[in-house]
């Protein structure tokens, strides 16, 4: 999948959670961990510093599980 | 072996008419013919009769509808009361001592019955309702022997003593499914009172009075009248008058087979009415919770599609997709799915292929092919088309009350004092449904509707009050926030509610948000182009019905906010009390008969039967004791991550039951690039689909005639659908995908979908009391269905929500990327229409084409005007992803600034013009809101003659040897 439209996705998820109380990087790393399929997430984490991503999606970067299977 | 045959269906229900509606009520006992018999306050006389077994005669009376009193065939003697009353219209009373048969009647239903025939042409042994006619039954219930009237004037004779005979009118024979006769007509106004009380269309009146009543559309013939061929009347009608025209074809039927239509997600029940294994009609069955008795055009008479031509019936296969087709056995088509799949897997990864399962398919058939993909071939990667329509509802409602259902049953709807329907247009999209809202409406509820075009429902007659809402597509959160905010800011939400059910801190921050004065009518206003005070008059509306419920549908969830608005929806529902009772609720309309069904099958890539999500240790083990796996616990791709991964080269082969991505999925290109990369397609379906043409596998499909297995309905309701003829192609899908599992190893061994529902029943606490041998006592059951609540449930949160406390959730609008400018300066906004049904696939390949031969744009005159467009013109729509070609209809009921198609036709190709953005939770594509220029075309675009020309060459078949 092309980064730059995972970084759309990203956005539009920390674009719902900033106006969430609570920790709000937290529940986006949650909601990618959840939905996101470990490739998606793979070919995202591997991006990232390339991608034009919003504040909360920076945030959240460290907490989004890289997949773990081979 | 688990049909369910009607002793004495050849009759269905008029067999078991009893006259007059049920009543409810403190119970009367009376005496009639001698035997005593207690009944419901308010019941008629005929009605406890037949409760005693008693069948008094009777033609203008039917239980579908009020009592009438015209015909005066039922006429009894009642101890204390002079005369003869009608029994249909006297109300049963405390001590009443009734005769149904006396010298007196007798002579009296023959004097009625002597004048019927009177003026009724004699031709019974060659009528169509030879043998299910009433006025036949009754001749022979009075004992009529003879008619003593001498041949005068009458509706009957096409010649009279010079000349024609000017009271003869030929028959009708304008809609395709049935015809009208009314040379045979008793003018009992059954028919007309089906119309209205049933249906709600109002398409029939009486002509004339007396002797020269006759019925009419009050047009020049049903086809060109406001008659909807929902099909009541020809039900009603106790003559050969109104009558299917497969009876007059066929004959009338021997046996019949209950089942549920394969159409919307309304779910009705029907009596397959069969001679032999030849389908005769298709009735509505009167014990059918969704739909009692009643049906819409598609599920009543658009079954023909099942004989069409066009279905293959052979296995195909191909190497290219430039290759013809070649048929070949099943075994050898299987081997080859097989072989593609293990290749990709061997070269790619386990991850390289993936399942689509289908909301047309049965839950057992949907149950097998997500197994199929997690345990066989070891891969999350399942999704199902629902995603593009209705997941937003599943992430909504499960973050609010806990879990991803509506939270009603339709009966529910009978008790609505205030209807809001959000994003639905009811009478096209679930017409039974819309005819059981329009009934409500009719004995004084309100009707509020949030749409951006004027839907059907509110020019329905009605008595109650009518807000219309036409807020601008996308701004949905916008304006259902600020119906919060009236909510909170007066004060009408109800905090005993609130305080009892919900997280009283999730409250006080949702309600802090929602009283901030940005999320005010007036602030908003602009945005949404709702007035703000007629946004404030719904809101007090709402808030102030005893009993509020919110429909919703498609105009909810398929915008890039779907998730926030069915979490608006769930907020303004839970604040104002409306949850946990009859008459309440939130109600997501679903598009395709077994969308609730595939999603609670877990045809999502995170989500295991049963909304529970793939990292869930016990959910997981569960699954993985009963079929002996090891299951992944990280979620797979969604349909359209598929495609981007194709694209990428990383996805290689995907087996797609029943479904038809290409058509239905919104930016057509990205698709086709998505499948044209993948080395082995399997389509799985009934005709050589759009998606077909990039396909290298073909199995054929198998009708809902042609299996047996269960959909769910938007209700929650598990219906049976149960096989009335063998498979035309072999085999039923839900043996063609296990054989398929087999094919790469899994040794499954299903004999009968009803071990399917056991495997499911043992795996998913919601359906753990599920099984065939309950459904076919029941008729049907709600889930969740379990030792709590063996019988199911048709009301859920009942006593507290799923998910414990309810859940308050800030619902701040975002706009969507896909902004109007000056290159795109209007909202196209999409929708169905009630003769088709989705892509169209079968409704296309049916008469319901006469109702919509094609897709049609509709424009605002003030638009159309400015472009220099007039009705019937064929006009370019282009958006940043396509362009098309279709002719427009010059409309005011979408507002200037909007346009509104449908997407039934693959010619018209809506979906080329629809962008891929997303709702931001589920990824469900944001089909109603693309921004587009409309201008002059002289027809076709180029895209559309290439795509014609393409299809005949990836659809040509070699002949078998
Ligand atoms: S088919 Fe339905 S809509 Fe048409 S006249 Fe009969 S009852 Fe009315
Ligand atoms: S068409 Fe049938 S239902 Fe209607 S008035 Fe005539 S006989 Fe009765
Ligand atoms: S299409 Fe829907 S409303 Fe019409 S008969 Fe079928 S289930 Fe009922
Ligand atoms: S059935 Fe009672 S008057 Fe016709």
């Amino acid at each position: 999948m092309k980064p730059e439209k995972l970084a759309g996705m990203a956005n539009q998820i920390a674009q719902f959670f900033e106006s969430q109380p609570g920790d709000q990087s937290h529940a986006v790393a949650d909601h990618i961990n959840a939905n996101w399929a470990p490739t998606m997430r793979d070919t995202f984490l591997a991006a990232a510093d390339k991608l034009d991503l919003h504040p909360l999606v920076k945030a959240a970067l460290p907490e989004i599980r890289a997949p773990q299977r081979g | 072996m688990k049909d369910f045959i009607i002793p004495d269906g050849v009759h269905g229900p008029k067999l078991s008419d009893m006259g007059t509606p049920e009543k409810s009520g403190p119970p009367v006992t009376l005496v009639i013919d001698g035997m005593d018999v207690s009944v419901p306050e308010g019941t008629s006389v005929m009605r406890a009769a037949a409760e005693a077994g008693i069948t008094v005669p009777k033609l203008c009376a039917t239980d579908m509808l009020d009592a009438y009193g015209s015909c005066r065939l039922c006429v009894v003697e009642i101890e204390g009361m002079r005369g003869t009353p009608a029994s249909c219209t006297t109300p049963v009373r405390e001590g009443m001592v009734v005769k149904t048969q006396t010298d007196q009647l007798t002579r009296l239903r023959r004097g009625v019955m002597e004048l019927y025939i009177s003026d009724h042409p004699l031709d019974c042994l060659t009528c169509a309702a030879n043998g299910d006619c009433e006025l036949q039954d009754m001749a022979g219930a009075v004992g009529l022997r003879d008619v003593r009237y001498a041949p005068g004037e009458n509706h009957v004779e096409t010649r009279a003593a010079e000349g024609a005979n000017p009271l003869y009118i030929p028959r009708d024979d304008s809609n395709p499914y049935f015809f009208y006769d009314p040379s045979k007509c008793i003018v009992c106004m059954r028919c007309v009172r089906a119309c209205e009380e049933v249906q709600g269309t109002f398409a029939l009146t009486v002509d004339g009075r007396g002797f020269d009543a006759r019925i009419s559309t009050g047009t020049e013939d049903f086809l060109n009248s406001d008659c909807v061929s929902c099909g009541a009347c020809v039900q009603a009608c106790p003559t050969a008058t109104l009558q299917e025209k497969t009876v007059d074809e066929i004959g009338v039927p021997e046996h019949s087979v209950v089942t549920t239509c394969a159409y919307c997600g309304v779910g009705c029940s029907f009596e397959a009415q069969m001679r032999g294994d030849q389908l005769v009609r298709m009735v509505p069955w009167k014990e059918g919770k969704a739909n009692r008795g009643h049906s819409c055009v598609k599920g009543r008479f658009a079954w023909g599609y099942a004989n069409h031509g066009d279905r293959i019936l052979n296995p195909m296969i191909r190497d290219s997709i430039t290759d013809a087709w070649r048929e070949v056995s099943w075994e050898e088509a299987l081997e080859f799915a097989a072989n593609g799949i293990k290749r990709a897997q061997a070269k790619h990864g386990k991850d390289s292929v993936g399942v689509i399962t289908s909301s047309r398919c049965t839950n057992e058939e949907t149950f097998l092919v997500q197994k199929l993909a997690r345990a066989v071939m070891g891969t999350n990667n399942t999704d199902t088309c629902a995603r593009v329509c209705h997941s937003p509802t599943g992430y909504g409602l499960k973050q609010t009350f806990g879990t991803s259902a509506g939270t009603q049953d339709f009966d529910s709807v009978e008790q609505v004092d205030c209807a809001v329907v959000i994003g639905a247009n009811p009478t096209d999209g679930h017409p039974v449904f819309g005819s059981r809202l329009r009934k409500r409406l009719r004995q004084g509820a309100k009707l509020i509707v949030v749409d951006p075009r004027r839907i059907d429902l509110l020019e329905t007659p009605h008595m109650g009050e009518g807000h219309h809402l036409p807020l601008r597509p996308g701004t949905n959160v916008a304006v259902l926030t600020a119906m919060a905010h009236v909510i909170v800011t007066e004060g009408l939400f109800d905090e005993a509610f609130i305080r009892e059910r919900c997280d009283w801190d999730e409250w006080s921050d949702y309600a802090e948000f929602a009283a901030d004065p940005a999320h005010s009518p007036e602030a908003v206003e602009e945005l949404t182009g709702v007035p703000a005070e007629a946004l404030r008059q719904a809101a007090r509306t709402y808030a102030a019905a005893p009993n509020g419920a919110i429909y919703y549908g498609l105009g909810v969830t398929e915008h890039s906010q779907g998730s926030t608005t069915v979490i608006a929806i769930a907020n303004l529902a839970m604040m104002t009390g409306n949850i946990g009772r009859p008459g309440v609720g939130v109600n997501p309309l679903r598009g395709q008969n077994n969308v609730q069904g595939s999603c609670d099958m877990g045809s999502f890539p995170h989500e295991l039967p049963g909304y529970r999500h793939v990292s869930d240790d016990t959910a997981r083990h569960g699954f993985e004791v009963e079929w002996g796996v090891t299951l992944d616990p990280e979620p797979g791709l969604r349909i359209p991550n598929m495609l981007d991964a194709a694209v990428a080269g990383d996805f290689k082969a995907i087996y797609i039951q029943g479904e038809d991505i290409l058509q239905s999925d919104p930016d057509t290109h990205h698709v086709a690039a998505g499948l044209a990369a993948m080395e082995c397609v399997i389509v799985h379906d009934l005709f050589l689909n759009e998606t077909a043409r990039y396909a290298h596998v073909f199995l054929p499909g198998s009708t809902f005639l042609e299996k047996d297995g269960t959909f769910t309905n938007a209700e929650r309701r598990i219906n049976p659908v149960r096989k009335v003829m063998a498979p035309k192609a072999g085999l039923a899908d839900w043996e063609a995908t296990q054989a398929l599992a087999n094919a790469l190893g899994a040794g499954w061994s299903y004999t009968h979908p009803s071990e399917i529902m056991d495997e499911i029943a043992r795996t998913t606490p919601a359906f753990a009391g599920v099984t065939y041998d309950l459904i076919d006592q029941m008729g049907s059951v709600q889930w969740p269905c379990n030792d709590a609540h063996p019988q199911g449930s048709p009301v859920m949160h009942e006593d507290g929500f799923v998910r414990g406390a309810g859940r308050f959730i800030r619902t701040a609008y975002v706009a969507t990327e896909e902004r109007t400018g000056p290159r795109f300066p209007l909202l196209l906004t999409t929708g169905r229409i009630l003769s088709q049904y989705n892509v169209g696939a079968q409704t296309r390949r049916t008469e319901n084409s006469v109702w919509h031969a094609e897709d049609r744009l509709e424009i605002h005159p003030h638009d159309a005007e400015t472009r220099g467009i007039r009705d019937g013109d064929w006009v370019r729509l282009a958006s940043r992803a396509g362009e098309t070609s279709l002719r427009a209809t010059i409309t005011d009921r979408v507002s200037p600034g909007v346009v509104y198609t449908t997407f039934h036709h693959p010619d018209t190709q809506a979906n080329v013009v629809t962008t891929d953005n997303s709702d931001w939770a589920t990824n469900c594509p944001e089909y109603k809101v693309t921004a587009v220029q409309v201008g002059l075309s002289n027809g076709p675009s180029d895209w559309q003659e290439l795509y014609t020309a393409q299809t005949k060459l990836t659809r040509r078949v070699e002949a078998a040897e």
